[in-house]
């Protein structure tokens, strides 16, 4: 419990139902100063949720929450005032051009305008629009609103951010750049919990993750301490029509696990050889062999099944 | 929050940058929206007013168009905070999600109501000063007296809004809104003395319009802009106190309902 003491975030035995179907069943979070911590979790998995709750948006039914020191939903107002937050969908101001949207959002946090001028140039920098400060945001690109809600949730300088799923819909440039920009803030000292389901971004951002599936937390670790406790290290993808059959004449035999989706087959392994032998000399079917990541966990833990 | 969405409203000063939000928004489209707000009520008064008002010697002791004007400055205070309070809000609410934007912040869905509120009485309180202002140029307003009409547009403005924010918290979609209009706004223009007199209905629709808030504020409003306060000054006042309380409370709490379970 010594680490909850100083943890910018905290929440114990969460719990939310609605209309009787519980969404969030018991979720211990603890946040330490200056890591980005990962909440991993298929659509429905009870994430944003979460997020509502530790923001004070909604009462849990049972359970704590410390945010920044101070008892959410009782004094959310006050832990707000240090928090900022990139909601999953981008809701700037579309009457409004990118500076005035940096300036009203920086007036509910009651700052002084001419802290937010003296403040405005360097958002403005930071998310690359600075020679369209005085545009409206009708006409920006889907990264540039995502930079623009990136560097509106900075106005305030906070210590904790919240970033619900902020690459979502984005180009793989966007992305990166996002990225970029996130690992500037750590350096910088502050605090991200981001929820997404990009296994890729967690594994490149986060120094630990939970992973959550039906309002609970499934597994908790660094990236790479959750890949080695929970699979086998290589993967070996065989895809075509005859994938399958091999599987049963021969790669499940070798296989530590091995699932299918389709015309794909997964063979999870300690030593590929055999695998990748058996495959080059028989020839015609195309597999790829890589190192086991994030994302085999995740679909270890929470199944292969579509969430919808 | 929202444990009780009935429990006692708390809003804090932040809802004055609600409305600042708001403000700033409408002053980039300052011109257009007031002539617009203007030229509805304007087409009532000169239409009907010197339309109609030829065929009648005078109306409640004044010309036809004297008459409509203090009635036309309640309606058209009744119908921008309507608007502002359904089709504006609701935008904000629910199309562009401007409230979740701001609930991010320290602020609450209290401060954000009661900035609305504020807001959709301003701008309502705009449109009946814009027509009260044309009225007395057009030298149809008598007495000094008048100058109390300001609070009252005011006061009417908050009635309409809360009313009005009590269908966006209710409402799935704009056409819901349609509803209200037809079945609220549109009786009230008709039923509550801005075109003709209250004593011309019978008698169970003069009841029926002791009712509505319009008629409170027409029946303040007139006499006002004649130089005298009427003897039930009070009454009217209460009434429309009432509404604007008791539909800030509800609207509220069915806001909080949809937002923050």
């Amino acid at each position: 419990m010594n680490s909850r003491i100083n943890a910018p975030l905290a929440a114990s035995g969460l719990r939310k139902s609605y209309g009787g179907n519980e969404v969030v069943c018991g979720v211990d979070l603890a946040l330490r100063p200056g890591e980005c911590f990962g909440l991993l979790g298929p659509n429905g998995a009870g994430k944003t949720t979460t997020l509502r709750l530790c923001l004070g948006l909604t009462d849990p039914d049972a359970g704590h929450i410390e945010a920044l020191g101070h008892a959410v939903p009782a004094a959310a107002r006050v832990a707000r005032q240090r928090i900022g937050v990139v909601p999953q969908f981008d809701n700037l101001d579309p009457d409004f051009t990118i500076r005035e949207n940096l300036r009203v959002f920086g007036r509910y946090f009651d700052i002084a305008d001419s802290v937010l001028e003296a403040r405005i140039p360097g958002l403005l920098e930071f998310a690359g629009l600075t020679s369209r400060a005085d545009t409206r945001i009708q006409t920006l690109s889907g990264g540039m609103k995502r930079r623009l809600t990136l560097a509106r949730a900075l106005i305030n300088d906070p210590e904790l951010l919240f970033l619900d799923e902020p690459t979502t819909g984005l180009d793989p440039q966007a992305r990166h750049v996002i990225w970029e920009r996130l690992r500037n803030l750590l350096k910088q000292g502050k605090t991200l919990l981001l929820t997404t389901h990009f296994m890729e971004e967690a594994e490149r951002l986060c120094s630990r993750v939970a992973i959550m599936d039906h309002g609970r937390i499934i597994a908790e670790g660094e990236p790479q301490s959750l890949i080695t406790q929970h699979v086998e290290p290589h993967v070996v993808e065989v895809y075509g029509e005859t994938a399958p059959q091999w599987a049963d004449d021969f790669g499940r035999s070798r296989s530590e696990r091995c699932e299918g989706t389709g015309e794909t087959m997964f063979c999870y392994v300690h030593d590929p050889a055999p695998l990748v032998g058996d495959l080059d000399g028989r020839g015609g079917l195309r597999y790829l062999h890589r190192r086991a990541n994030l994302e085999d966990v995740f679909l270890k833990l929470t199944g292969r099944d579509l969430r919808d | 929050m929202a444990k009780n969405p009935w429990a006692a409203p708390r809003p804090s000063l932040r809802f004055i940058h609600v409305w600042r939000r708001n403000l700033l928004v409408w002053r980039k489209l300052a011109i257009p929206s007031m002539l617009g707000n203007l030229a509805d009520p304007l087409l009532y008064m000169f239409g009907l007013g010197y339309g109609l008002g030829r065929m009648l010697e005078d109306v409640g002791g004044m010309s036809y168009i004297a008459f409509l004007a203090a009635g036309v400055v309640c309606s058209s205070t009744m119908m921008s905070a309507s608007f502002e309070a359904m089709y504006s809000a609701f935008s904000r609410m629910h199309m562009q999600k401007t409230w979740d934007a701001i609930l991010n912040a320290p602020l609450t869905l209290d401060d954000v109501l009661f900035g609305e509120l504020a807001w959709a009485a301003s701008k309502s309180f705009l449109s009946g000063s814009a027509v009260l202002i044309v009225a007395a140029v057009l030298g149809l307003i008598p007495s000094p007296w008048a100058l109390a009409v300001i609070p009252l547009i005011f006061l009417t403005g908050l009635a309409f809004a809360g009313l009005g924010l009590i269908m966006t918290a209710l409402s799935p979609s704009y056409d819901f809104f349609m509803y209200y209009f037809t079945l609220c706004v549109t009786p009230m223009m008709l039923l509550c003395g801005v075109f003709f007199p209250l004593a011309e209905l019978p008698q169970p629709a003069q009841w029926l319009a002791q009712l509505l808030p319009l008629t409170h504020a027409v029946a303040l409003a007139r006499p006002l802009v004649n130089g005298e306060l009427p003897p039930s000054w009070l009454i009217h006042i209460a009434v429309l106190a009432a509404y604007a309380g008791m539909s800030a409370y509800i609207a509220l709490a069915l806001t909080r309902r949809r937002l923050l379970q």
